[in-house]
Order: structure tokens, then sequence, then C-alpha cells
């Protein structure tokens, strides 16, 4: 990756307009975890959909790769350093030590508490690649950290919109073990309750055999006795989601973690020149572009639109750009940050894994301002009170 | 030519018997999904069959010959259609993944787009080699060649620029900076002025051709639509240069503009996301390709109001207007 950077550093010096004055070189660093324990073999083979499928920094470079004319018109350059982190206190000393060698930008494909060390040790933007808590786009949000990633609460924005559209209003849904599934369930609830949609029942799972835990494990002892429209399960490990579909009392839908899941891009996307994009990532990458790819790409398309934007910098310029910034993601429309919490409104995909069903903001549905911002938290939620 | 027309009378002969006049001619559309051209009767307005291609057809266009000219993104060819018999006479390799090309003014040359390659690729049209290969920014789309055949422009998608290409040497003369995502062009017929439109932008960007500056940027409104939903794509200029036709994507509409004033005249409501317009040759009716509803609308340009749709295939994209 080391090489891929002086690559382009040199490719844009090459191109540098002749005679016009010397750019500045936009330096970014990106903090990855050590030994990512979501990037482990089989794992990885698992494929969960809205699961990493490899580093972040596969996407930030085809960006940077892709963006070599774009630099050479405006006599800019972007040198991207990768780091890794153990703990939050390594984070933070990554970021600290990337802000004292120039870094103008810090990305992160980090968990939320290293997120906000990074946030909180550096005075320089930081963009969220992979953690899509919630906290972080709200009590927990900082002035300059930008998420590219759709939130938890825009997947299930995305995903109860689906559903009022087929009009499946009843749900049943089914828990994980996990405390991250606890959160992901009351987000989840939150969406069903806004979009007019009912909960008919909710119930825990438990991967197991045991027949002590039947009630717990067993798909159709928890899909039956009652009725309902679809299934929507939480399950951020993914592997009792996989093999709920199908496998339900009631021949229902699943959706959720598994049979209609709500991303921010799916490989198969046809519309808006998606295809090309997935294509280049695949011919660098070796395996197909996922929704985590798709936020780290637009990481790096956010960095070449900085530094086309104020090829001079200063760093100072570059983080003024940021708030203003109009990214395009191969969704059909110029993609910007929320000014109250940094997050990317953006349109999400609803995907079986195989192809893209449909799209949200779902058609019909009306906004004051701009239909993306009814994905996620909006501007009179007030969520986030840090000042920007 | 003439051959053509008499098949056409031919074909709509018992129209023609019934006191209806003669045909002036056929639409040609192109369909990403079919592997197929529709043929529409110009004067009738309804369709008359379809015509074979090769594999996930997008530009279409007439070449100097006459001939019929359609890209194959997947077949990675140019399949040459000879308007008079509907029957291709030759496929011109262009390449992987070619989207958009123009052809030199002489006819020897086609300059393709190779969106999966971001390169310019020149082609001898004659002997099918590739000639020369400029690469350019990622998913170059827009291929325009200036009247005189000495510059070549192309647009990148990604890279929000428009290449000035020197043809005889394949260099790069500048790169114009442009709005976001651009995409087709259109030159005024004094050969002064370059307009391109940039979809995520909502605009047309007006380029100075002499040294290719930015003279204007042409941004489009429609009330009741937000500037994200105004996606510009096909632009066609009438032969005066006064007026100029563009597509506004998924706002639905197509914009007429007067040219010289650099202003909106009318907005004419047409399909799904309106992709590429052709006039015919009075400029009397615009047709315009409906990507998202799978049709073609015909507008009146006196009136400027739309007059038909007509069902066409699936993801319809480029048209063409023989006569």
């Amino acid at each position: 990756m080391r090489l891929a950077v002086i690559a382009l550093m040199l490719f844009s010096t090459l191109f540098m307009a002749s005679g016009a004055a010397r750019a500045a070189t936009l330096k970014a660093t990106l903090i990855s975890p050590e030994d990512d324990p979501r990037l482990e073999r089989t794992h990885l083979e698992r494929a969960y959909l809205g699961h990493p499928g490899g580093p972040a920094a596969d996407g930030v470079q085809v960006a940077l790769d892709e963006g070599g004319f774009e630099l050479e018109a405006a006599g800019s350059a972007v040198a991207l350093s990768p780091a890794t982190a153990r703990s939050a206190e390594t984070a933070r000393a990554a970021a600290q030590a990337a802000e004292k060698a120039g870094a103008a930008i810090i990305l992160v494909d980090l968990p939320a508490d290293w997120t906000l060390a990074v946030a909180d040790a550096v005075k320089v933007p930081v963009l969220n690649l992979g953690a899509p808590d919630d906290r972080l786009r709200q009590q927990d949000c900082r002035p300059r950290l930008y998420h590219l990633l759709p939130s938890e609460r825009m997947r299930a924005d995305a995903l109860a919109q689906a559903l009022v559209s087929r009009k499946w209003s009843k749900l049943l849904l089914l828990v994980g073990p996990r405390p991250e599934d606890q959160q992901r369930a009351t987000v989840a609830q939150a969406s069903i309750k806004r979009y007019g949609l009912q909960v008919i029942g909710t119930k825990p799972f438990k991967l197991s055999t045991d027949p002590r835990e039947r009630d717990l494990a067993n798909t159709l002892l928890l899909t039956a006795g009652s009725n309902y429209d679809a299934v929507w399960v939480v399950d951020s490990d993914g592997e009792f989601a996989r093999g709920l579909p199908y496998r339900t009392a009631l021949p229902r839908p699943v959706v959720g973690d598994a049979g209609l899941v709500a991303l921010a891009w799916h490989a198969q996307f046809e519309r808006y020149g998606a295809p090309q994009v997935s294509r280049r990532f695949f011919k660098a990458a070796k395996r197909p572009m996922t929704d985590r790819d798709w936020a780290a790409w637009m990481a790096g398309k956010t960095l070449l639109a900085l530094a086309a934007a104020s090829p001079k910098g200063p760093n100072a310029a570059w983080t003024q750009a940021l708030a203003k910034a109009t990214v395009d993601g191969s969704k059909g429309q110029s993609l910007s940050f929320r000014p109250w919490d940094g997050q990317l409104r953006q349109p999400i995909l609803l995907t079986d894994g195989q192809g893209v069903i449909a799209q949200a903001p779902v058609e019909g549905l009306l906004h004051p301002t701009d239909v993306l911002d009814t994905l996620g938290a909006d501007a009179p939620e007030k969520l986030c009170k840090a000042v920007r | 030519m003439t051959l053509e027309r008499t098949s056409i009378c031919f074909s709509t002969l018992a129209l023609w018997l019934a006191g209806s006049a003669c045909a002036q001619g056929t639409v040609y559309v192109s369909s990403e999904k079919d592997d197929a051209l529709t043929l529409i009767d110009a004067t009738t307005l309804a369709v008359k069959g379809t015509i074979a291609t090769c594999k996930r057809g997008r530009h279409l266009q007439l070449a100097p010959d006459g001939k019929l000219m359609l890209a194959c993104s997947d077949s990675g060819v140019a399949d040459v259609i000879d308007p008079a018999s509907g029957k291709s006479v030759r496929r011109i390799p262009l390449g992987d993944d070619p989207e958009a090309f123009d052809v030199s003014p002489d006819g020897k040359t086609i300059y393709v787009s190779s969106e999966d390659d971001a390169a310019a690729v020149f082609i001898d049209a004659a002997t099918g080699k590739k000639l020369k290969e400029v690469k350019i920014g990622q998913e170059p789309e827009g291929v325009k060649v200036s009247a005189d055949g000495k510059l070549l422009y192309v647009t990148s998608e990604v890279a929000s620029l428009v290449h000035a290409i020197d043809t005889a040497t394949g260099k790069i003369v500048k790169n114009i900076k442009v709005g976001k995502r651009p995409r087709r062009m259109a030159i005024t017929p004094d050969g002064k002025e370059l307009w391109v439109t940039c979809e995520l932008d909502s605009s047309v960007t007006i380029v100075s051709t002499a040294d290719h500056s930015v003279l204007a940027t042409l941004k489009f409104e429609v009330k009741g639509a937000r500037a994200q939903d105004i996606t510009p794509v096909g632009i066609q200029m009438s032969r005066d240069g006064k007026r100029a036709f563009v597509a506004l994507g998924r706002a639905n509409r197509v914009a007429f503009v007067d040219v010289a004033a650099r202003k909106v005249t009318d907005l004419v409501l047409v399909g799904k996301r309106a992709w590429n317009v052709a006039l015919d040759k009075a400029e009397k009716r615009l047709f315009v390709v409906n990507g998202l509803s799978d049709d073609l609308t015909v507008v009146d340009v006196a009136g400027a109001k739309p007059i038909k749709t007509v069902p066409v295939g699936r993801v319809p994209y480029g048209v063409v207007v023989v006569e």
C-alpha cells in the first residue's frame, strides 16, 4: 500500500500543471485495528451482509487511484499512510502521531470507543468509516467527526420504509444475545414505531441445539403461535439470521440481518454507474465490493474532493471545505454531510444478497427539505448537542 | 437513401393509399437490456419493428456515410446497420466496455470512450484496428469531435473533467474542470462553444472552444423538483444554433434553451429519467428516450408539448432519426 501511495504522489507530481505554484499535499492517515477479528479468514468466508469483506484500505485506495486526473487538473496531491491500533489508547497515540506528522484528515475504521478516543485526541477532522453506532451521531457526537457509513438507525429506517411501501406492517422481532443486539433492537423498534408499523411480539434467540433451550433456538418454535407479515431479525453475529429464511413456521419473509437487508452498497447495484465502481473495486481488491468498502471508497473520494477544491490547502481550508463538501457516490445524486451530526446523507439499498430489490428513501415519501433526511436522525430532533 | 425511402413507403403502403403522406423517416431507439433497436415510424409514431443487434447497445449515431452505428458495451463492438435494409452490415471491434463514440468528419476514425479502461480509443473505421489509446479520467462517457476534426472532447464522470485531446498527436491539450458527473456534449454550429451536461450539478457547463475556459454555467430549475432530482444528460442543438434541448433525467422533463441568452424557455414533461434526445430533420419534433419508463416521448417543438408516448425496449438509451 505504501508503494501505491508513493506511486500516486509520483503520478500527481508528474502531471502537476506546468508553471503553477507548487500545491500542498493533503496528508491523511488511516487507522485500522491490529489483528482485526472481523477480518479473520473464517469470518470473511461467511460473507455476512453488512460485515466487512476485507480491509478498509482497499476502498480508500481505489478512490485515490481513480483520482489522478482530477488532482492533476487541480494541481494537487493526496498522500495516505496507514496506522494500526490495539486499543483506544494506542488509537489515540496513533492519531496524535499522525497529526504531529502533518495529517490534515484522519480516517478510522475502529470500534466506537476507539473512534471517540481519536476524535478527542486531535484537532483535525476524523472520518469514521466503520462504526455504525448511533451514539457517535447523537449523545457522543463530536464537532469534527464525520461518518461515511450509514448509522444503524438509517439502515433501520430504510428497512421500515421498505416494509411500509409493501404494507407488511405486522412484525415479529427476534433479538440476539449480544449487548449490541439489544441496542440495535431498540433502534429497530424506534424505526418501526416512526413508520407506523407494529411489533406483534419480541423474542430473544440463541444459537444452540440443546433440547432444554429449544424455545430459544428452534426457528419453528420461535416463529409459531402468532400471525405476522415479516420476521425482523437482529443478529450482529450473523449465523442465526442466515439460517432463518425458509425455516419460519409461517411462509413469511425475513428482514433485518438476513433475508432483506438494508445496506449502503451492494456489488449488484445496477443504476447510476454503480457497476463500473464495483468492477473497478473487484479488479483492484479481487473481491466483491461491500457496503463497508463503499464507505471506505467514499472516504477516499472525500479526500480527493477536498484536495481538488483547495489545491493549496492549508489544513484549515480543508477542514472548512469538508463541512460543505459534496461527493458523488454513484448512487444517483451528489451526497453531502449533515451539518447537525456529520453523517453523510445517502440513499440506502435493500438487498437479499443476490441483487438490489429496492432503494430508500422509498418513492412517494416526502420531507420538508431533503428526502434523504428521512433516513436517520433529522435536524429538528437535536440529538447531537456538539457545536459544529 | 432512395432505396430506404422506397422500402418505408412500401411498408406503410396501406396508410399511404389511405391518403396520408408517405412516411418521412424512422426513429431508431437502442435499449440496454434487449440487444435490439426499436424502429418507430416517424409519421404514424407507431412501432414498426425491431432489429437484433450486438449486446447491451448504448450510444447510437448516424455515421457520415449514412449508416447507423451502435456501440455495444457487452459485446465490445459497434454494430453497423444499413437503415435501407435494416440489417447489420459489419461489426467493428471497439475494445472493452465502449459506452459512447463519435466519428471524425471524414468518417475515417472512430473515437470511443472505453468505460472500463478509462481511455479514449481511436479506431480505424475501415480496418477496425486500434490506432491509439489515450488514458483519461475514470468512467469516460460523452465523446465529441470538433467540426474541423482537430480536437476531441471526452468527459470523465468521476474526475468531473472534459479532456480536450489533439486528434493528430493523441495528447491531452487541456483538462477542463466542469460540473459534477459530466455526461454529454454539444458544440454550437459556429464552433465557439462546447456545452457539457453535468448530471450531478443540475447544470450545463459552457466552455469556450478557443481557450477552453468556462464561460458560464447554466443551472436548471424545475418548480416542485429539488436540485438533486434534476440530472441533465442528453443534449442536442438546432441546426441554426439558436436552441438547445436538454434531457433533465430524474426531473422527467426536457428543457428548451435559448442558446444566445443561456436561458431556459420551456420545460416539457416527458417520461421517467429522460436520457437522450434527437430532433427530426425539420426540427418540428423532438424524440426523448426515458430510461426508467421504457418509453419514448414525442414532443412538438413549436408548441413545446408532448404529443405521444411510445413504448420501446427495456432501459432505452439512445435515439436517432433517419429520414
